[in-house]
């Protein structure tokens, strides 16, 4: 049965992600034109979600800053997983060796580190872009990639059919990649869904503080910065940018949580 | 026990050495020269070249790095270049608002994750257990800058209960004091409750299936009386280890609430600097959020292998 969690989730995911896609090709109004007569309109049938103190359109933006978010957050999360899991892999199969303990304890290393400081450091330092803010959570990302596949991986090398493998003369590298990955590949795709809702978070703070995507490309995060000074006459510039990336990360999560039960008979079973 | 405390501290300063060289490579190696990275691009040379003197830039990098050490060590951070004050005194000032907001953040959060995930695990599966993972699921997803903009907008606007921002000082009084803290302390502690709430559920239904609780029902004690006399203990192991991440994270954290509500705390300072380009300051205040999370670890390993000997004789 697919669990109700995971259908939730995706049906909210997928709203945003067809929003990012269709802003590609068609937006109620131009995003980035100004028209100022029209500023500060209430939510109304032209404009669905109002207008913002330039008179842009907030629905617009709101779709266009979709965009922003999800290709931050999911090259971030490339990022985590291209460096991580092979760095994970490396370190399960040469379990106990000098190698692996310097890879963990860099993770653990990584992990001291206040990650928003640093992720504003290294905006701060390298310019304020949405390219930086990737890297800045992709850095993040690669440590939380990399333990959970030395885990995994570790509870494989000692079952049967890698022995088997192994006596047939296969490499501790060719391992890894046929017979390791494949089998963690669903708790990967866990995880990847957790890091990809902490990464819309992550680029919405980044842009608030004015680190991430630079104007005039629309992100949710500026959308809220720049309505902060206006709240108290024209809330709806503040509440709608906010739902949409509460929506989207709930909607992550809960597909999170859908996929893990769903893959993951042993939780399956704890839950009925 | 002193054996296992010894080879921690070992691997704390270890961690603290290794965190240090990264600090320093990034800020004074990576970008180039510090000193025309803090005048700008229209800077003149000679300019450059004094400040240059000034902070000592003419030595050799690893020199720069062992004075910056030594100097830590003695409680001399450096003097910030944009404020002319010593960094030690702008850390300690800063460090007031930020260890009580921290606290006062994490109280609130503990103060309602414990109730809650007690209530949903000895619940579970009900309607009631089902609403509060609901609710932690809303709670994890808002962004808490948002979260501190709703609390302003209904509190301070629209109530006028509280000030939307500023700290009088703890000179106006205690009660002052922790009223200006109180919406950021709240938005902080929002997403930390809703994590802690489902850690405290998960942890205490995973021990409710050990056998020793079937052996205590088994012994006529009610699923109640199993949850509260020997479940609860047994089960804080994992809600503690959340509960110092969550204090480190709190105290680093709070950067964006901060900046939200104008408090002057460490994040605030470590952001402005970063503006500013103060890069003196900047190095101090990461090292000693790097230091507090370390430090929090350590403590907590310290707190595990106290309570349970058997994680003394591991590892």
């Amino acid at each position: 049965m697919i669990p109700k969690t995971l259908i939730i989730g995706a049906a909210l995911s997928a709203i945003f992600i067809a929003a990012a896609a269709i802003s590609f090709i068609w937006t109620p109004f131009d995003h980035a034109q100004l028209a100022i007569p029209n500023k500060l309109k209430l939510p109304s049938v032209t404009h669905w979600f109002g207008t913002d103190h330039f008179g842009r359109d907030i629905f617009s933006m709101i779709m266009v800053g979709a965009r922003t978010s999800i290709a931050v957050a999911v090259i971030a999360v490339g990022i985590g997983i291209v460096l991580g899991v092979p760095l994970g892999l490396t370190a399960a199969s040469l379990r106990g060796s000098w190698l692996d303990e310097v890879i963990m304890r860099s993770n653990d290393l990584i992990f001291a580190f206040p990650s928003l400081v640093i992720a504003i450091l290294i905006t701060a330092v390298f310019g304020p872009s949405a390219v930086n803010a990737i890297i800045a959570i992709g850095i993040f990302n690669t440590p939380v990639f990399a333990r959970i596949t030395r885990g995994a991986a570790l509870s494989l090398w000692s079952r049967d059919f890698l022995l088997a493998a192994r006596v047939a003369g296969k490499g501790k590298a060719r391992i890894s990649v046929e017979h390791i990955l494949p089998n963690i590949l669903n708790l990967l795709i866990v995880q990847g869904t957790i890091q990809f809702s902490l990464g819309i978070l992550a680029e919405a703070g980044l842009s608030y503080v004015g680190l991430g995507a630079q104007p005039p490309t629309p992100s949710w995060g500026r959308m809220l910065a720049e309505s902060q000074t206006m709240i108290s006459f024209a809330p709806h510039l503040a509440i709608f940018p906010g739902l949409a990336i509460v929506l989207t990360v709930l909607g992550l999560n809960l597909m999170g949580d859908g996929l893990r039960d769903l893959l993951d008979p042993r939780i399956r079973r704890q839950v009925t | 026990m002193l054996r296992y405390a010894l080879k921690r501290a070992l691997s704390l300063t270890l961690s603290l050495i290794a965190a240090s060289l990264v600090i320093f490579c990034v800020i004074e190696i990576i970008p180039g020269d510090p000193a025309s990275y803090m005048l700008g691009l229209n800077a003149q040379e000679d300019t450059v070249a004094a400040l240059r003197r000034e902070l000592g830039l003419d030595a050799s990098a690893p020199a720069r790095y062992w004075g910056w050490v030594t100097g830590m060590l003695t409680g001399d951070f450096g003097t910030s270049y944009t404020y002319r004050t010593p960094v030690a005194e702008l850390i300690s000032a800063r460090i007031w608002v930020s260890l009580p907001l921290a606290l006062f953040a994490l109280t609130l959060s503990t103060l309602i994750a414990f109730p809650a995930g007690l209530y949903a695990a000895s619940k579970r599966a009900s309607l009631g257990d089902t609403s509060v993972m609901g609710l932690t699921q809303l709670g994890i997803a808002i962004p808490n800058f948002w979260f501190a903009m709703l609390l302003v907008l209904a509190f301070a606007i629209n109530l006028r209960w509280f000030s939307a921002g500023g700290f009088p000082g703890w000179d106006a009084g205690i009660l002052a004091g922790l009223k200006a803290l109180t919406l950021p302390a709240i938005a902080l502690a929002l997403p930390q409750a809703s994590i802690l709430t489902r850690v405290m559920r998960s942890s205490l239904l995973d021990t409710l299936d050990e056998d020793f609780i079937r052996t205590a029902r088994a012994k006529g004690l009610s699923r109640r009386q199993a949850l509260w006399k020997h479940a609860l203990r047994n089960a804080l192991i994992p809600v503690l280890t959340i509960i110092g991440l969550q204090f480190s994270f709190l105290l680093a954290g709070a950067i964006i609430i901060e900046n939200v509500f104008f408090l002057p705390g460490l994040g605030r300072l470590a952001f402005q600097a970063i503006t500013q380009r103060d890069l003196i300051v900047v190095e101090s205040v990461v090292m000693i959020l790097v230091f507090a999370v370390i430090l929090v670890t350590f403590m907590v390993d310290l707190a595990y292998a106290w309570v349970d000997p058997r994680l003394r004789a591991g590892r």
